[in-house]
């Protein structure tokens, strides 16, 4: 498998490491016990298209959000996590 | 590649070739090479395989099936062979299961049957076959089931030992393996028309184009078949096709080379047998050597794979693949039988009969199961004066190490006995299709074609020629031509399809998969469908009879294509025996996946260089050469090394050793490098808010030039790292963490800074390399140092008390870092160097230390008093503690967030019941504690329900002059005092210990802060 690294261009599944779920948020310290028992502990194991933090531990340290479909492993995107996240910001704040 | 001699001028039998040989394409008969089968020593020719070798020899008997111990000759010619499996070599390089038909022979090698005793044509466990109804499907269920106990003792042993394959080395392997990785736009899989076609117009477009062959040599079927394109033998088109391809400067041709697998993101797995053919690699070379090869497209043209036909006794010496029978006669020169019957449901395997004819040997008969004579039966009939027998099957053969006759069933059900020494069968071919399935697509089942062809491709990969359901050399071409554009298209190359050569259309006309055998009266013998396992077509219908109808559970219950094998002649044939009993279709019945390797890969390849000591690499400490020097002995700590302790003559034991180590520390000064802690560089604005949300406690309010403790939690309130952070500048912080989780705080620190917090102003980078780190420690340190460091950095108490840090010169100007740290609770300090003056630092402090008496320290003295200090290290942090269970339940901050605020604040985790940590002292001092050992109430029995805890460290303490332990105790910091029982449940022994607050040495730290 190989990921289309936005800062580093392709490079060899052995080159990153795999975290998991990009699609759950950080409850804010006021929110409900549950909101944190799932942020923490629940997945989804979806057929099909997710998206998933991977990081190029072996390259230049960025967290990238990869979108790949678990059925086929076909890889849609990839971006940079900090990229995602700071996009996210100016909707919610929007 | 030498021209065979000319027609008609056949050499005189060499000696020792028993076998005839005739002109052929791939040997060189100027040179004799020897090899040895068995002990005995044959003669072949340079360019021939074990196989051809034997068969040139008038050896048919090559091995003994798996269960029944059967005689079993070469079947076929390639890579699919199921019986002809060797051991080859001797000593360290013998290699077990080697399969004769794709062994090159060289000179001197020395080939040994496998599975028989005491010799191949005597094997005493032959009479596994009388006892076959033990062996059917499912016996391994059925046989052995009971009593339990049997199995370890009796049955698998038994199991072992009869149904062998060959035995592996006894020694480590001798040899280097390689594994690279290379790119290319076009990687092309096979040569023989279709592949060479498609690599000719990819090669011409200027794409870079890899074409790899897992034979020594490059022509496919064009080496085994008399085909002739444009006018000259196919073999020829072959060669010269080659040679105008390696002129091409972006073209790579690897023979010996097995695309093996089909990876995700256009990623193929590939092995070039380097020097498999030759007696021992050169000095240096690698034996085989793995390739990651990364194609924009792939073309599969590997070609297909001939199916036996099953029928009574069908397993015999002598009764070979009919594709192989042409292979063994054209390209090695090979007859092997002069007296041929020819069992055939399609064209193809006519083609035998007139190429057995034409090299000398008589053909018989021919048993075409087809109703109707096709033209070309009649023709070949005719030409070879072979008896035709039309809608004809075999029903028996007869011969014990070899084919001597065959019992021929005619259209009527007239039974006739024909005497023959070679059964050439042709049951159709298979497309090789495994490339186009690794990644789950599921082949699909082409009726016209009887065979499977792929369904879907994987992204990127195409296929031409037979593996793509294409059977005439002229479409082969054809096909391979538009294919090689087409990919090399999609790579941003254009190009022409050039004129293809004149080439034949040959027929095939094959309309059904022959069916197996019913049984038939009398049980006129199995009738194998997987020759390797020994799954008979019976296997496969008790099994369906059973209630096994799919054909995944058929597989594993019968153990159907599942030998080394992977059931490559036999998967198809086991589908059609299973679709006939279940009454289904083939379409309808399925087929099982392949999964890579296509072929057997070496565990030798797949590690590479990376065993032994290059497992993983050596990370030393910038002292490391210095301390190899004092005669230290090191301890692995992760992939560091580090000093454990430093010997001095007379010391007998390593604990006189340490105990010294430590007595120097508490009486004058000691150092030790502690490089290997991580160190992480943080600076800019939102720095000291960064840290406050990695931490569980504050850093807005730590002035410049100080350092403090600091603990991480993960999110689920479990902890995670601790350590120091030392404030140099405004923003300018340097953060150390454990040695064990460097790499782990780096990328967590990653993800908080570009996933959960982009907003803040951040920047940090590992310097843990950069730094060379000792801590120097006693005293005594304080005197030592003045020393070093420059005159205008006032060491005193008041001006660099305990826990500051600073940006300093040492030896005249030279740049440093000094921390007042303790982690031995002596007064202390770490000071920090570029790393390449690390040992000259080591060296300086042994020299200006010498009057103080200054002596170096390893990690176990190191272990010893951060013990004595009640400090977490590795075994308190394992994971599975929380802040209150290390009594830091007080260093949460309650006016920020941070990582695993809230979960920490679970009940179960703040439950003061929870295992919290406390130190343990034996009632009698020398009672020996064990870390691991459980801590029950006193008195109680050593059961589960009493378990109140665990040590997590022990140590015996020179400055106590007793054991001493670090544990965690339900409710610990309230039993203080309290006498409790220590078990140690692999010892079984109880000690009595006294629960103390875990601090056992200057509790008030008036040492540290001295």
């Amino acid at each position: 498998m190989r990921l289309n690294c936005p800062c580093c261009g392709p490079r060899g599944l052995e080159e990153f490491t795999y975290r998991g779920d990009a699609t759950v948020h950080r409850p804010g310290t006021d929110a409900p016990a549950q909101a944190w028992v799932e942020y923490v502990y629940l997945r989804d194991n979806p057929d099909g298209w997710h998206r998933e933090l991977w990081y190029h531990g072996a390259g230049c340290h960025a967290w990238l959000v990869v979108t790949r479909n678990m059925r086929t492993h076909e890889i849609a995107d990839v971006a940079r996590a900090a990229d995602v996240a700071r996009l996210a910001r100016e909707n919610a704040g929007s | 590649m030498k021209l065979p001699w000319k027609k008609g001028a056949c050499p005189s039998r060499p000696s020792g070739q028993t076998g005839r040989r005739i002109p052929a394409n791939g040997i060189d008969p100027d040179r004799i090479i020897r090899f040895t089968f068995d002990g005995t020593s044959y003669d072949a020719y340079p360019g021939d395989t074990l196989a051809s070798a034997l068969l040139a020899n008038g050896l048919h008997l090559a091995g003994r099936s798996f269960k029944y111990h059967r005689p079993r000759g070469i079947l076929t010619a390639g890579p699919e062979e199921p019986n002809a499996l060797m051991e080859l070599r001797t000593g360290a390089r013998r290699e077990p299961n080697s399969r004769a038909t794709v062994t090159e022979i060289f000179d001197g090698l020395d080939a040994c049957s496998q599975n028989r005793w005491p010799s191949l044509r005597m094997d005493a466990l032959g009479v596994n076959g009388l006892f076959s109804p033990l062996f059917t499907a499912g016996f391994y269920y059925k046989t052995f089931m009971w009593p339990a106990a049997f199995w370890e003792k009796v049955y698998e042993p038994l199991i072992r030992r009869a149904a062998g394959l060959g035995r592996a080395a006894d020694a480590a392997d001798p040899d280097l393996y390689e594994k690279t990785t290379t790119f290319c736009d076009v990687l092309v899989v096979g040569s023989g028309p279709a592949a060479l076609a498609a690599a000719l117009v990819a090669g011409r477009s200027g794409a870079r184009v890899i074409l790899c062959e897992q034979d020594s040599v490059t022509g496919g079927r064009l080496r085994a078949d008399r085909t002739d394109i444009d006018g000259v033998p196919g073999w020829q088109w072959a060669d010269r096709t080659v040679t105008a391809l390696r002129q091409m400067p972006e073209m790579r041709i690897m023979t010996r080379t097995c695309v093996f697998g089909t990876y995700d993101g256009g990623t193929y797995g590939a092995l070039e047998r380097v020097a498999d053919h030759i007696p021992c690699p050169a000095s240096g070379q690698p034996r085989q050597r793995l390739w990651r090869i990364v194609a924009r497209r792939c073309i599969v043209a590997g070609g297909g794979i001939e199916r036996p036909m099953v029928f009574p006794n069908n397993d015999r010496p002598g009764i070979m693949l009919a594709g192989a029978v042409r292979t063994y006669i054209n390209r090695f020169g090979v007859v092997p039988g002069q007296r041929a019957v020819v069992f055939t449901n399609n064209d193809d395997g006519l083609c035998t009969a007139v190429d057995l004819q034409h090299a000398g040997a008589a053909v018989t008969a021919i048993v075409d199961t087809r109703a109707e004579a096709s033209d070309m039966a009649q023709q070949v009939a005719r030409g070879t004066g072979a008896r035709l027998f039309t809608g004809g099957t075999i029903a028996n053969t007869y011969g014990r190490l070899r084919v001597h006759a065959a019992a021929i069933r005619d259209r009527s059900g007239r039974v006739r006995h024909v005497a023959c020494d070679l059964i050439a069968m042709s049951g159709g071919w298979n497309p090789e299709l495994s490339l186009t399935t690794h990644l789950g697509a599921k082949p699909v089942y082409d009726p016209e074609l009887c065979a499977f062809t792929a369904g879907s491709f994987p992204p990127g990969m195409l296929a031409a020629g037979v593996a793509n359901g294409t059977f005439t050399t002229a479409g082969c071409l054809h096909e391979g031509a538009a294919r090689g554009q087409e990919a090399a298209a999609a790579c941003g190359f254009d190009t022409e399809l050039p004129p293809l050569p004149a080439a034949p259309r040959e027929s095939y006309g094959i309309q059904a998969i022959q069916p197996a055998p019913r049984d038939q009266a009398g049980g006129d013998g199995k009738a194998f469908i997987d020759f390797q396992n020994d799954v008979t077509a019976k296997d496969v219908r008790l099994a369906a009879m059973e209630g096994f109808r799919c054909v995944e559970h058929v597989k594993r219950y019968t153990t159907l294509g599942m030998a080394t094998d992977q059931g490559k002649t036999s998967n198809i044939n086991g589908l059609t025996a299973l679709a006939q009993q279940t009454g289904r279709d083939i379409v309808r019945t399925g087929t099982t996946m392949f999964r890579p390797p296509v072929q057997p890969v070496a565990i030798g390849a797949l590690a590479g260089a990376h065993r032994g000591r290059h497992f993983k690499p050596d990370r030393l400490t910038p002292t490391h050469e210095w301390a190899r020097q004092q005669g230290a002995v090191f301890t692995a700590n992760g992939i560091w090394h580090r000093a454990q302790w430093f010997p001095q003559d007379g010391e007998t034991h390593w604990r006189d050793t340490v105990n010294r180590e430590v007595r120097t520390v508490r009486t004058a000064v000691g150092f030790c490098d502690v490089t290997t802690l991580g160190k992480i560089d943080i600076q800019g604005p939102d720095a000291a808010t960064f840290l406050d949300r990695l931490y569980v406690n504050g850093w807005q309010k730590l002035p410049v030039g100080r350092v403090r403790y600091g603990l991480m939690l993960r999110e689920d309130g479990f902890a995670f790292d601790d350590g120091t952070t030392a404030r140099l500048d405004e923003q300018h912080y340097v953060m150390t963490t454990t040695t064990a989780h460097a790499g782990a705080v780096m990328q967590h620190m990653e993800l908080c800074h570009q996933w959960l917090w982009p907003e803040l102003d951040v920047h940090f980078i590992s310097v843990t390399d950069e730094w060379a780190q000792l801590a120097i420690a006693g005293p005594r340190s304080r005197d030592v140092l003045r020393h070093v460091v420059d005159p205008d950095t006032d060491l005193s108490n008041d001006a660099f008390g305990y826990m500051h840090a600073a940006e300093i010169t040492i030896c005249g100007g030279q740049a440093a870092r000094l921390f007042r740290l303790s982690f031995s609770g002596e007064l202390a300090y770490e000071l920090a160097v570029p790393a390449r003056y690390g040992d000259a630092l080591a060296r300086l402090l042994m020299k200006v230390g010498a009057p103080y008496g200054i002596a170096p320290y390893g990690t176990e003295a190191l272990g010893v008093m951060r013990i004595e200090k009640g400090h977490p290290a590795g075994p308190e942090l394992n994971g599975q503690t929380t802040a209150h269970d290390l009594n830091m339940g007080r260093m949460l901050s309650t006016r920020k967030d941070f990582i695993g605020r809230t979960m920490a604040a679970r009940p179960a985790l703040t439950d003061p019941a929870r295992p919290t940590l406390v130190g343990l002292r034996p009632v009698h001092a020398h009672d020996e504690l064990v870390a691991g050992s459980h801590l029950l109430p006193h008195g109680a029995e050593a059961t589960g329900a009493h378990d109140q805890g665990w040590i997590s460290s022990a140590t015996w303490s020179p400055t106590l002059d007793g054991w001493i332990a670090l544990g965690f105790l339900s409710g610990g910091p309230g039993r203080h005092g309290e006498t409790i029982m220590v078990h140690n449940p692999l010892a079984d022994s109880q000690v009595a210990a006294v629960v103390c607050p875990p601090t056992f040495f200057d509790p008030a730290g008036d040492r540290l802060h001295a």
